[in-house]
C-alpha cells in the first residue's frame, strides 16, 4: 500500500495486475502505444457478408468463450436490458468459470447476476455497482476486487490495453446481417449508441445482437460491420418502457426547485451564462428544473447555447427545437421525444463517449464545455466529491461521466444540504471520486459555496443578493440540524479500486464491518 | 398504567424525516432499543442514547422501544418518544429540545402578511426546510391538515417545531383548532414564542374572545411577555354576518382571513375559478377588517400547479383589497408576494399624482387634473398608499420626492 497525491492508502496491484497510484490531475502521462487487437483476415468471414450466428450460445461458443475471459456490454437498454444476463446463464450452462463482466453501467435488471458471483461463473464485475450489486461488493462477498471507471476512464482501460476485451456482445436495435448497426428503429430503440465505439473496435470477437435485422446497409451505422465477428437475431432485445427511463418530469419538491433556482440565478449572475454558452445538464428531476430555469435566461436575453452534450431528454429538444441551443452532441438517449429529434433533425448528432471524454486523446470536449451541472453524495470541506458511495460506506453508485466533466470549465453541484438527516457535506468524503480542484461551486438549498480557488467567481457573485457561503458554514448548518453523525467501520479489505481518468487509481473502497 | 403497549409516529415507504416508536413498559430488563432506521451507521448510536434519556427522564427503567426511522430529526423522535410515553403513564413533564436561539424574535402589529405557508402539523418532512422559501408567516397547523386520531402527538410536534425549527424570520403561526381542544392546544404552544394564533372557524366575537382569555391567563401563569397578536378566520354565513364584531372582537386581532372551501360548503354551493359564489363573502370580510383597522386576507388557492392561475387570482384579490393569502405549497409565495406589491405603473402613476397634488396645493387648489382625469384627496390618498407600500417593500427610497427633479414638481 501507498499513499497516493490525494492522500489516499492505496494498493499498488489489483485482481493480480499492477496498477498507478494517483499523482495528481494532469500529472500521469503515459508512453508507449495504444493497444490494438489481432489484425483479422475478411478471407476468412463470409464472402456475401452475412454473418448470422443461429444463437447467442452459438456465437459465444463460436467466438471460443473460456475460463477467466473478460466480456463487455454496452449499458443502452438500460433497466430493459435482456441480454446481457443471458451471456452468463450461457456461461454458467457450458461450465465456464471466472469471468470478467466489463459493462459500461449496470441497473437492478442485472441483481440475478449475483448467482454467477456466487457460484463463481463470475470473477468479478468492472463497471457500475448499483443496488444490491453494490452491497453484495461492500459486504465483501465478490472474489474479484471491483474496479470503478468514468466513461471515459473505460474507454481510455479499453484503448491503453489495460482492459482486454475477448468479447464484446452488443445488443443493437437494428443491424443488417454484416454488422453494421444502429440505435434506432425496431421495438428496442435506444436512440444512440455512443458507449458501444472502443468496444467494438478493440474487442477481440464481436458479436452483434438484434432483435430487428434489417437489409444491407443498416445506415447510417454506429456500429461498423467490418468489426463484427457475428450477427446473432433473438426475439426481444430489452423491454421497451425500461430501455427509455420514461419522461422524466420536472421535480415538484420545493427544495429541490428552490437549489434549481439558485443554480440558475448564480450562472446568469456569475456571467457564466451568456451567448455561445456550452452546457451538459443531467437528466434527473432537479437537472430538468434547472435546464428550464436556463432556458429560460437565455430566452429572455435572446442568447443560444452552441452546443450541449447529452444524455439527451425531451427538454434539451425543446431547447434545440426553440432555437435556445445550436446542436445537440448525443452519447445516449432517455426518452422517446429524443430518439424523434435523433432521427430526424441534423442538429442532434451522435457523439460516442469515446471521442468525447477519453482523456487519452488528443483534446477532450469537456474542457470546451462552460457549464457541467453535476450531482455527489458527498462532498467535503476541501470541495473533494464522492459518487459512488453513501456515507453508511455502501457502494450504491457509478462514476458514469462524472469525472470526465470535471475538466469543464465551472463546475456546479446543486445538492441539498442533507438527505434524509444524512448530510452531503462532510468533513472528508468517505470515497474520494474527483479532486476538490476541479469542483467549483456548491448549490444547496441553505446557500452557494464556492471554491476559494475560483476568486474570479467570488468577486463576480459578491453584490448579487445570492446566498454565498463558505463550505464550512454549510457543514456546520448541517451538522446544526441532523447532528454529528458517527463514521462507518470498514475493515481492511479492499473491495473496490476506483480509477481516475487516466487510469491511476485515486481511491479505494473497504468492506463494510458488519 | 393506562394502557401496555403504545405506538406514536408514522412509518411507511413514503414517510420521510419521521419515525414511528413502539413503546412497551416492562418489569424488568432495563431498557431494549430496537432501531430500524437507513440512517442507523450514521446516527444509531445517538438515537437510542436519547431515548435511553428520555425514559429515564420519565423514570421509566425498564421498557421495550423499536424505533423504525426514516431519517427523522431529534426533535422529532423526541415528539414521538413523548407521545408515546404519554398514553402510559400520567406525567406532567414535558421533555422539551432546547430553544433555537435564532427563533427569539417578535413580530409587530402591521407587519405584512402576503404569503402565510401552511404546514400540517403532523407532517416533519415539510417543516424543516420551510423557512427557506420565505413566507411572511408560516403556519403550523394542528386543525384541518391534521387526523383525528393524530391530534395529540402532533401538539407535541408543533410544540418541538417550534423550538427547533428556524423558519427564517416568518411570523411564527399556529392554528389552533376549534372550540375546547383549541384553548387546551393553547398550553402546549405559547411558551414557545408564538408570534401569532389563528382560530379557525370564528362564528361570532365570542370565539375570539375565549382565545384572548385564555392566552392571558397562560401568559400571566408563565410570565410571557411576548406579543401574541390572533387571526380569526371566518369560513361560515353566519360567521360572514358576524364579521364586523370578530374584526372588533380583541385589539390583538391584527387581520381577519376568509376560508373559501367551508364558507362554500356552508352556503352548499361549488368553489369556482371565477369566484362569483363568495363574492360578496369575500368583499363583506374585506369591508369589515378595514373598518376595523385591521389586515383583510383571503383564502388559499387550491391549485398547486396552475401559477398562472394563481396569478390571476391574486391580482383579483389585491383588486378586491385584500392584502394577503394563504399557501399551500411553497412554489405560490414569490407569485402571491409578487401579486400584492404595487407595479412599476403603479408606482409612477402614484408619484405623479403626488406630485402634481402637492404642486396644484402649494396654489391654492384641492382639485387638479392629469390629463382627462380628476385628481382630488381620494384618488391621492389611494396613491399615497400605493407609494408607502412601495416604500415598505424596498422599492422605492423614503426621500424620493426629493430626487424629483424640480421641473417636473
Amino acid at each position: 500500500m501507498v499513499i497516493n497525491a490525494a492522500g489516499r492508502s492505496v494498493p499498488l496491484e489489483i485482481n493480480g495486475q499492477p496498477v498507478i497510484p494517483f499523482q495528481g490531475d494532469g500529472k500521469y502521462r503515459p508512453e508507449g502505444r495504444k493497444y490494438a487487437p489481432p489484425v483479422p483476415t475478411s478471407s476468412d468471414y463470409p464472402a456475401d457478408g452475412n454473418k448470422l450466428a443461429g444463437s447467442l450460445e452459438e456465437a459465444l461458443i463460436r467466438c471460443g468463450l473460456r475460463d477467466g475471459m473478460t466480456i463487455s456490454t454496452h449499458h443502452h437498454l438500460r433497466d430493459g436490458d435482456l441480454i446481457s444476463n443471458i451471456i452468463f446463464d450461457i456461461a454458467s450452462k457450458c461450465g465456464v468459470k471466472n469471468l470478467v463482466w466489463f459493462p459500461s453501467a449496470s441497473f437492478p435488471c442485472n441483481d440475478p447476476l449475483i448467482k454467477y458471483l456466487d457460484d463463481g461463473t463470475i470473477n468479478r464485475i468492472e463497471g457500475s455497482m448499483n443496488g444490491l450489486l453494490g452491497q453484495y461488493v461492500s459486504e465483501g462477498r465478490m472474489k474479484g476486487t471491483a474496479v470503478l471507471r468514468s466513461h471515459g476512464g473505460r474507454v481510455q482501460a479499453i484503448q491503453d490495453g489495460e482492459v482486454k476485451i475477448d468479447i464484446a456482445v452488443l445488443a443493437a436495435p437494428s443491424a443488417d446481417s454484416f454488422g453494421n448497426a444502429r440505435g434506432t428503429g425496431g421495438s428496442s430503440a435506444c436512440g444512440v449508441l455512443g458507449y458501444a465505439k472502443a468496444d467494438y473496435m478493440y474487442a477481440e470477437k464481436v458479436i452483434v445482437v438484434t432483435d430487428n435485422l434489417i437489409d444491407f446497409p443498416c445506415f447510417p451505422m454506429e456500429i461498423e460491420g467490418n468489426y463484427v465477428d457475428y450477427v446473432v437475431v433473438v426475439d426481444k432485445l430489452g423491454i421497451p418502457e425500461k430501455i427509455m427511463s420514461g419522461t422524466t418530469q420536472v421535480t415538484k419538491s420545493p427544495d429541490r426547485l428552490l437549489i434549481a433556482e439558485l443554480t440558475a440565478s448564480f450562472l446568469e449572475k456569475s456571467g457564466i451564462l451568456k451567448d455561445g454558452v456550452t452546457i451538459q445538464e443531467g437528466a434527473g428531476g432537479t437537472s430538468l428544473a434547472i435546464a428550464m430555469f436556463i432556458q429560460e435566461i437565455l430566452k429572455k436575453n435572446g442568447w443560444k447555447s452552441k452546443f450541449g452534450f447529452g444524455g439527451s431528454t425531451h427538454h434539451m429538444v425543446k431547447m434545440l427545437e426553440e432555437g435556445q441551443m445550436g446542436y445537440i452532441l448525443d452519447a445516449q438517449i432517455f426518452d422517446p421525444e429524443a430518439i424523434r429529434s435523433v432521427e430526424n433533425n441534423p442538429g442532434h448528432v451522435p457523439y460516442p463517449v469515446f471521442n468525447a471524454y477519453n482523456y487519452h486523446s488528443k483534446g477532450n470536449l469537456t474542457t470546451m464545455m462552460d457549464v457541467m451541472i453535476l450531482g455527489a453524495t458527498e462532498v467535503d470541506l476541501n470541495f473533494n466529491g464522492n459518487v459512488v458511495t453513501h456515507s453508511d460506506g455502501y457502494l450504491l453508485h457509478g462514476i458514469g461521466g462524472w469525472q470526465n466533466c470535471l475538466h469543464a470549465r465551472n463546475v456546479i453541484l446543486p445538492l441539498p444540504l442533507f438527505r434524509d438527516r444524512i448530510p452531503v457535506i462532510v468533513d472528508e468524503v468517505t470515497t474520494l471520486c474527483g479532486p476538490g480542484e476541479l469542483i467549483d461551486v456548491i448549490v444547496t438549498e441553505r446557500g452557494i459555496a464556492i471554491n476559494p480557488l475560483r476568486q474570479d467567481l467570488i468577486d463576480k457573485v459578491k453584490n448579487s443578493g445570492l446566498p454565498i457561503r463558505t463550505i464550512k458554514e454549510l457543514r456546520e448548518e448541517a451538522v446544526k440540524i441532523c447532528g454529528e453523525p458517527q463514521k462507518p467501520q470498514f475493515e481492511e479489505d479492499i473491495v473496490a479500486a476506483i480509477k481516475w481518468v487516466d487510469g491511476t487509481v485515486i481511491d479505494v473502497v473497504r468492506k463494510l464491518k458488519l | 398504567m393506562k394502557k401496555p403497549i403504545a405506538v406514536a409516529g408514522n412509518s411507511g415507504p413514503k414517510v420521510r424525516s419521521d419515525c414511528e416508536i413502539t413503546l412497551e413498559l416492562t418489569d424488568d430488563g432495563g431498557i431494549i432499543v430496537d432501531l430500524v432506521s437507513k440512517v442507523k451507521v450514521l446516527y444509531g448510536e445517538s438515537i437510542i442514547r436519547l431515548a435511553s434519556e428520555m425514559l429515564k427522564f420519565f423514570s421509566i427503567a425498564n421498557a421495550r422501544v423499536k424505533i423504525i426511522d426514516s431519517g427523522a430529526l431529534p426533535f422529532v423522535i423526541s415528539a414521538r418518544l413523548e407521545w408515546a410515553v404519554k398514553q402510559l403513564i400520567d406525567t406532567d413533564l414535558d421533555y422539551l429540545p432546547e430553544f433555537n436561539e435564532e427563533n427569539r424574535y417578535s413580530s409587530v402589529r402591521d407587519r405584512f402578511r402576503f404569503s402565510r405557508l401552511y404546514l400540517p402539523g403532523n407532517t416533519p418532512s415539510l417543516m424543516i426546510n420551510a423557512g427557506l422559501h420565505y413566507a411572511d408567516g408560516i403556519i403550523l397547523d394542528l386543525e384541518d391538515s391534521v387526523a383525528p386520531e393524530k391530534k395529540d402527538e402532533s401538539r407535541i410536534l408543533v410544540r418541538n417545531a417550534l423550538r427547533q425549527v428556524n423558519f427564517c424570520g416568518a411570523e411564527r403561526m399556529v392554528r389552533i383548532n376549534q372550540g375546547e381542544r383549541g384553548l387546551e392546544d393553547l398550553d402546549f404552544i405559547l411558551p414557545h414564542n408564538v408570534n401569532l394564533i389563528l382560530i379557525p372557524k370564528c362564528e361570532n366575537a365570542w370565539c375570539v374572545k375565549r382565545v384572548e382569555e385564555e392566552v392571558a391567563v397562560i401568559k400571566d401563569k408563565l410570565n410571557l411577555t411576548n406579543e401574541v397578536f390572533l387571526m380569526p378566520i371566518v369560513e361560515s354565513a353566519s360567521g360572514i354576518e358576524n364579521s364586523y364584531e370578530i374584526a372588533r372582537s380583541s385589539e390583538n386581532v391584527v387581520a381577519m382571513a376568509i376560508g373559501l372551501e367551508d364558507y362554500t360548503a356552508d352556503l352548499g354551493v361549488n368553489r369556482t375559478l371565477e369566484g362569483k359564489e363568495s363574492l360578496y363573502a369575500r368583499t363583506r370580510i374585506i369591508v369589515a377588517a378595514k373598518a376595523a383597522g385591521i389586515q383583510p386576507i383571503d383564502s388559499v388557492f387550491s391549485d398547486v400547479s396552475d401559477m398562472e392561475a394563481l396569478h390571476q387570482y391574486v391580482l383579483n384579490s389585491k383588486a378586491l383589497g385584500f392584502e394577503g393569502m394563504g399557501c399551500i405549497h411553497p412554489r405560490q409565495i414569490p407569485v402571491i408576494r409578487q401579486g400584492f406589491a404595487p407595479t412599476e405603473t403603479e408606482i409612477e402613476k402614484s408619484k405623479k399624482i403626488v406630485i402634481v397634488f402637492e404642486a396644484a396645493q402649494r396654489k391654492g387648489l384641492n382639485v387638479v387634473a392629469i390629463g382627462s382625469k380628476m385628481i382630488d384627496p381620494p384618488v391621492v390618498k389611494r396613491a399615497q398608499r400605493t407609494i408607502d407600500l412601495a416604500i415598505r417593500l424596498g422599492m422605492l427610497s423614503h426621500n424620493w420626492i426629493d430626487e424629483v427633479p424640480v421641473e417636473e414638481k
